[in-house]
């Protein structure tokens, strides 16, 4: 079971970042939990700088803008 | 079979590289024919240049076409230069420069880094965090909207080099002197407290990635798809307007108001730029309109630089780590800044 944060601040590429991870996700049949940080301090106390940011069992793999597919597929 | 993986990426590569060619090609090829093509389109909708509506039609297409292919190229070769600059990137160069080296520096980098003002906090707070001075991380945060590739495409295309590159020199100078005005005053205490906590804290390490050119190129094309696609229908609606104002309104009809020997023009333009909110796009094609007719430039670009650079909505966003004197600080320093550029503006040219 991997554990799945996106940090952001609820803007629409955070959005598409969210759905795009639990549609791969559902395709190759991983479990995850997802979980949205939205307050600023928690999303700092990672160190990310550009949003949406995508931390997977608290190891920050992904920074700025919504990743690409073959990307999130890489993480699972 | 194990050579398919090393290939594959050459081979679209290549693709690229051809294609691109092409596209250069065809881009040259419409950009020295605008003119032909507006004369064309004019005489083909059976209207004449020496009516009002025929000028306005021929202006508008004109300036559309050149300003679409001037921004398709710029930003797609911006795309591809931002990939050399991560924020990531850009905070290490910038931790440990001293103040004076370090706000020039900002200043420069603040064009070439992505940034949206939505992600304005986190960089703001990460460029902190790492040990970039305040009055540093202020000369990236005021450099970064208002000098962009948009702006001075824009510039470019309807004023030619010389005012974009006077706006360049210049916005980068506000940047620079408001960054380094507000390092000197020692504003540290009016950060919001959790953000002053951070500054002594942990940084994540990031996950670098390397990227090939390949990755580039599709960097540079999203970045085509995400800003032109954004902007083009304010630009149309601009340049819509402009036509409008080129063609119908009369000639001096602005240097009653907005001229340069109306002292108060320039302060009046800065307060009316604070609560509109539009970028530079949907701007630039009204103030061309604008000059032309009679309109003092300096008054204008001051105006121009107010909207983009003193925002209500990302003064909203900055207000969740910073005090209000900071800001209001922030909004000053900067302020005074564009009005000197309006009357320096105003005084050269």
């Amino acid at each position: 079971m991997k554990n799945v944060k996106i940090l952001g601040t609820g803007c629409a590429n955070c959005r598409n970042t969210l759905a795009l991870i639990e549609a791969v996700a559902r395709e190759k049949e991983v479990q995850i939990t997802l979980e949205k940080i939205e307050d600023l301090p928690s999303i700092m106390s990672y160190g990310v700088m550009s949003t949406p940011g995508v931390v997977i069992d608290d190891v920050v793999v992904h920074a700025g803008g919504v990743p690409s597919r073959g990307k999130v597929e890489g993480w699972f | 079979m194990s050579t398919i993986p090393i290939e594959a990426p050459t081979a679209r590569l290549s693709h690229w590289l051809i294609g691109l060619a092409l596209a250069a090609l065809a881009w040259f090829a419409a950009y020295s024919q605008l003119v032909a093509l507006a004369d064309w389109l004019v005489q083909a909708l059976g209207l004449s240049r020496q009516t009002h509506f025929g000028e306005a039609v021929h202006f508008f297409l004109y300036d559309t076409p050149k300003v679409l292919l001037l921004l398709t190229g710029i930003v797609f070769v911006m795309g591809i230069v931002q990939t050399f600059f991560a924020p990531e990137r850009t905070r290490a160069l910038l931790s440990g420069k001293r103040v004076g080296v370090g706000n020039v520096l900002a200043a420069t980098l603040g064009i070439v880094t992505p940034f949206c003002s939505c992600s304005a906090v986190p960089l703001f707070i990460g460029f902190l965090s790492a040990g970039v001075p305040l009055g540093v991380t202020f000369s990236f945060l005021i450099s970064a909207p208002m000098v962009n590739e948009v702006a001075l495409v824009l510039l470019f295309g309807l004023f030619g080099w010389k005012v974009a590159a006077l706006y360049l020199c210049l916005g980068l100078l506000v940047a620079i002197v408001s960054g380094f005005v507000i390092g000197k005053l020692k504003m540290e205490k009016y950060l919001e407290d959790w953000v002053q906590k951070i500054q002594a804290g942990q940084l994540a390490p990031h996950v670098g990635e390397a990227m090939g050119w390949v990755e580039r190129f599709e960097a540079g094309w999203a970045h085509v798809r995400e800003i032109v696609g954004k902007v083009w229908p304010y630009i149309l609606l601009g340049i819509g307007l402009g036509a409008a104002i080129h063609g119908y309104v009369p000639e001096d009809f602005m240097a009653s108001f907005m001229g340069k020997d109306v002292w108060w023009a320039v302060p009046v333009a800065v307060v009316l730029g604070v609560p509109m909110y539009t970028n530079a796009a949907g701007i630039i094609p009204i103030v061309e309109a604008l000059i032309g007719k009679g309109a003092a430039l300096g008054t204008v670009l001051a105006f121009m630089m107010s909207v983009i650079a003193l925002s209500a909505p990302e003064m909203i966003i900055l207000r969740k780590a910073l005090k209000p004197t900071l800001i209001a600080t922030f909004a000053g320093v900067v302020a005074t800044g564009i009005l000197l550029v309006g009357y320096v503006f105003n005084a050269v040219l």
